[in-house]
């Protein structure tokens, strides 16, 4: 059984970036913002509310499909999954996916959501939930 | 591991940063570290708005790395007591210096116009701030901050108001639009320098030593925060929770501390706020809590359903001074007296106390109305108040100059020592409760209710019937204990999570070994040195007069007698060698 993540209530949001902390140091082993891949900010100040920015796991990803070296492949059940040593850091991925959801770390790879749900695990709001998926 | 100082002078724009590794690994960081510096850079007789006066910030060691470890210390020589001036703020300050690399600054110096600080990692630049030196409100300078500068989304932005540019002593720096260095008047002393803002945003991470111990302790630490019933309070009411209990325990100041009860504090409770005026809740970087309470504030302003809607941050302190204290009855006009003072960037707590001391002291006609231009004051009347925070502010003529140096210099000038509630120059925070909180407040390092928690003492007092020393040896634990927590810098609302023990495991899960023996003479080390440096600057706990209202009104503990101040104040020195 896959899974991913879902935005579930995000006006529930109250700004505290443990669901970042919480990828960057699972995934990345770093504290870190930079290396998270779900991504959290505010728009116009906190008194303007949250943006909550993560991979939507498309069945037929766009940043994939824009991907010239196969470094990204689509992932059964959504989503996509990345091959370092194929990646040549273009950023094509980046622009393919609106709602902006891959940005690039220190070492110029891109953050891949793993949809791992380490972010809900630690989400105190109930904004973030792990859903299972179906897989093909 | 994390030593990097970033030092700033704003005499010629220049920056250099160094590795104070020889600092932070002997005080660890936050307040510790902030000390040293101050001690460093600001030497005795040095005026506070002088440019050689030094502005500290300083992280910790564990700040952003696990929960609620989410302050940042300021230090400074405060305008409104001559003395040490440190003040925490919360917001995404801690984790903007911790992630843009710098875990102290020190700026120093007087730009020649009107400037902005701009650091965002290696980039420290020095920025004309001509055309928002005059902006008076905090929040239209965040949101003209945010157009032009890098870091969306995460970054911090601290800033004054015109409270700050017109060096009220007792100016705050908004931090995040709902945060602040509130106390001791650090916005004076960025008006004094011609600093309007600071906006810092980072994209360094931190490497953590060993991971699975470190995970370990983060996911201990967390459910604690998140899963236990220690932190409710600050999650469900908030700090306003306060209002009801303090109230029926005799302890809520009232109408310039003249009660230690409100009769109407139920219209004004956290709980009449948390029902009928409460927005939402949100957060500090790096705290699942979210006990910032934001209320909103519906205005009708014109006929024709035209309203003004303000989103206003409260806590219990600030009911308490611009509500319980001036006989406000109504929660949405203390929002009104919040909101103006936010506008500014004042201390809300100081402003409190200086209307409340003018207020009385209009009653007993020591100011007349050609003092106060016309504005005639009474407890409770909200619309005089308005009026007068914005003379505050503009300054007038001679008695609104006065008030803007605070409650000490007004009633030096006009009279009513005896009721210029203040200890050892600021105005006092939210409790009479007993011998423990005065004392506390006058020992404190930074004469705040949080240094040693006296109130809480009182309380412990009344339920176990403690002795005189009892009370002095909790204060002195406290106030030792506390500099281990604000040097890392944990949420002092936190400090129910990170007690001796976590604080040793957690600093040991990143690769920092101490002993409890060890913390407990460094934070000894630590007030001893800032006492060092109240004394260098002038300071003599002796020399504190307690204005005679603390004798008058009564407290949780019954009336506070002179002498049980006078034992408590000689246990105290002699137990810590102040």
């Amino acid at each position: 059984m896959s899974a991913r993540i879902k935005v579930a209530n995000p006006n529930r949001c109250i700004g505290c970036y443990s669901c970042m902390l919480a990828c960057s140091r699972v995934n990345a082993k770093t504290a870190s913002l930079i290396d998270s891949a779900i991504d959290i900010r505010t728009s116009g100040g906190i008194e303007s509310g949250l943006e909550i920015i993560v991979c939507r796991s498309c069945i037929d990803p766009p940043c994939a499909r824009a991907c010239p070296t196969g470094a990204l492949t689509p992932r059964n059940g959504g989503g996509v999954i990345l091959d370092k040593d194929l990646c040549d850091s273009c950023m094509a991925c980046a622009s393919a996916c609106l709602p902006r959801a891959i940005h690039f770390d220190k070492a110029d790879m891109p953050v891949i959501c793993t949809h791992c749900g380490v972010c809900a695990r630690f989400c105190s709001h109930d904004v973030l939930e792990l859903r299972k998926t179906e897989v093909l | 591991m994390w030593s990097n100082v970033l030092y700033i002078d704003l005499d010629t724009g220049e920056h250099q940063v160094r590795d104070r590794a020889d600092l932070f690994d002997k005080y660890l960081g936050g307040t510790g570290v902030a000390t040293q510096l101050l001690l460093e850079e600001c030497p005795p007789g040095t005026d506070p708005f002088s440019p050689k006066a030094p502005i500290i910030f300083s992280i910790g060691p564990l700040n952003t790395i696990f929960p609620c470890v989410s302050k940042t210390v300021s230090m400074f020589k405060s305008p409104m007591t001559g003395e040490l001036g440190e003040s925490h703020a919360g917001g995404r300050l801690s984790m903007a210096m911790r992630f843009a690399g710098y875990d102290s600054i020190v700026i120093k110096g007087r730009a020649e116009k009107p400037c902005y600080l701009s650091i965002h990692d290696d980039e420290v630049q020095l920025k004309d701030a001509t055309s928002i030196w005059n902006v008076s409100s905090v929040e239209v300078i965040g949101k003209i901050l945010r157009q032009v500068e890098p870091g969306k989304g995460r970054r911090s932005i601290m800033r004054i108001g015109r409270a700050g540019v017109n060096m009220v002593r007792y100016a705050n720096v908004n931090v995040d639009t709902y945060r602040h260095f509130g106390r001791l008047g650090l916005g004076a002393v960025f008006g004094s320098k011609n600093l309007k803002a600071i906006v810092i945003s980072g994209t360094e991470d931190v490497e953590i030593p060993e991971i699975a111990p470190y995970n370990k302790m983060y996911n201990k630490l967390y459910d604690a925060v998140v899963d236990t019933e220690v932190m409710d309070k600050y999650h469900d009411l908030g700090t306003a929770a306060n209002i009801n209990v303090l109230n029926q325990l005799k302890g809520l100041p009232t109408r310039n501390l003249q009660q230690s009860g409100f009769e109407n504090a139920e219209n004004i409770s956290g709980e009449y706020f948390a029902d009928n005026l409460l927005l939402r809740k949100i957060a500090c970087s790096n705290c699942p809590i979210g006990c910032i309470h934001i209320a909103m504030l519906k205005t009708t302003f014109q006929k024709g359903h035209e309203f003004e809607v303000n989103h206003i941050s409260y806590d219990y302190e600030l009911i308490y001074s611009l509500g319980t204290n001036l006989g406000i009855n109504l929660a949405e006009d203390v929002l009104r007296l919040i909101d103006r003072c936010e506008r500014y960037g004042l201390d809300i707590m100081s402003t409190g106390g200086v209307l409340a001391w003018a207020t009385e002291s209009y009653e007993r006609d020591l100011i007349t109305p050609t003092d106060t231009l016309g504005i005639a004051l009474r407890f409770g009347d909200t619309n005089s108040y308005l009026k007068m925070i914005d003379k505050i502010v503009e300054t007038p003529n001679k008695f609104y100059q006065t008030l803007a140096k605070g409650t000490v210099d007004a009633a030096a000038e006009y009279g009513g020592k005896d009721f210029a509630v203040n200890l050892g120059g600021l105005e006092i925070a939210g409790y009479h409760t007993g011998p423990a909180s005065i004392v506390g407040q006058m020992v404190g390092v930074r004469h705040s209710h949080l240094d040693n928690g006296g109130y809480s003492i009182d309380q412990k007092a009344a339920s176990q019937q403690l002795t005189e020393e009892q009370m002095v040896d909790k204060l002195i634990y406290e106030d030792y204990w506390r500099m281990i927590n604000n040097s890392l810098v944990a949420c002092l609302f936190a400090r129910g999570v990170y007690g001796e023990q976590t604080i040793i495991d957690a600093l040991a899960s990143v690769g920092i070994k101490k002993t409890r023996d060890e913390l407990e003479t460094l934070g000894r080390e630590i007030f001893l040195a800032k006492y060092e440096f109240k004394k260098q600057q002038g300071f003599d706990v002796d020399k504190i007069k307690v204005p005679g209202r603390f004798y008058e009104t009564i407290s949780q503990l019954g009336m506070v007698k002179e002498e049980t101040i006078r034992e408590m104040l000689e246990l105290y020195k002699k137990k810590t060698g102040i």
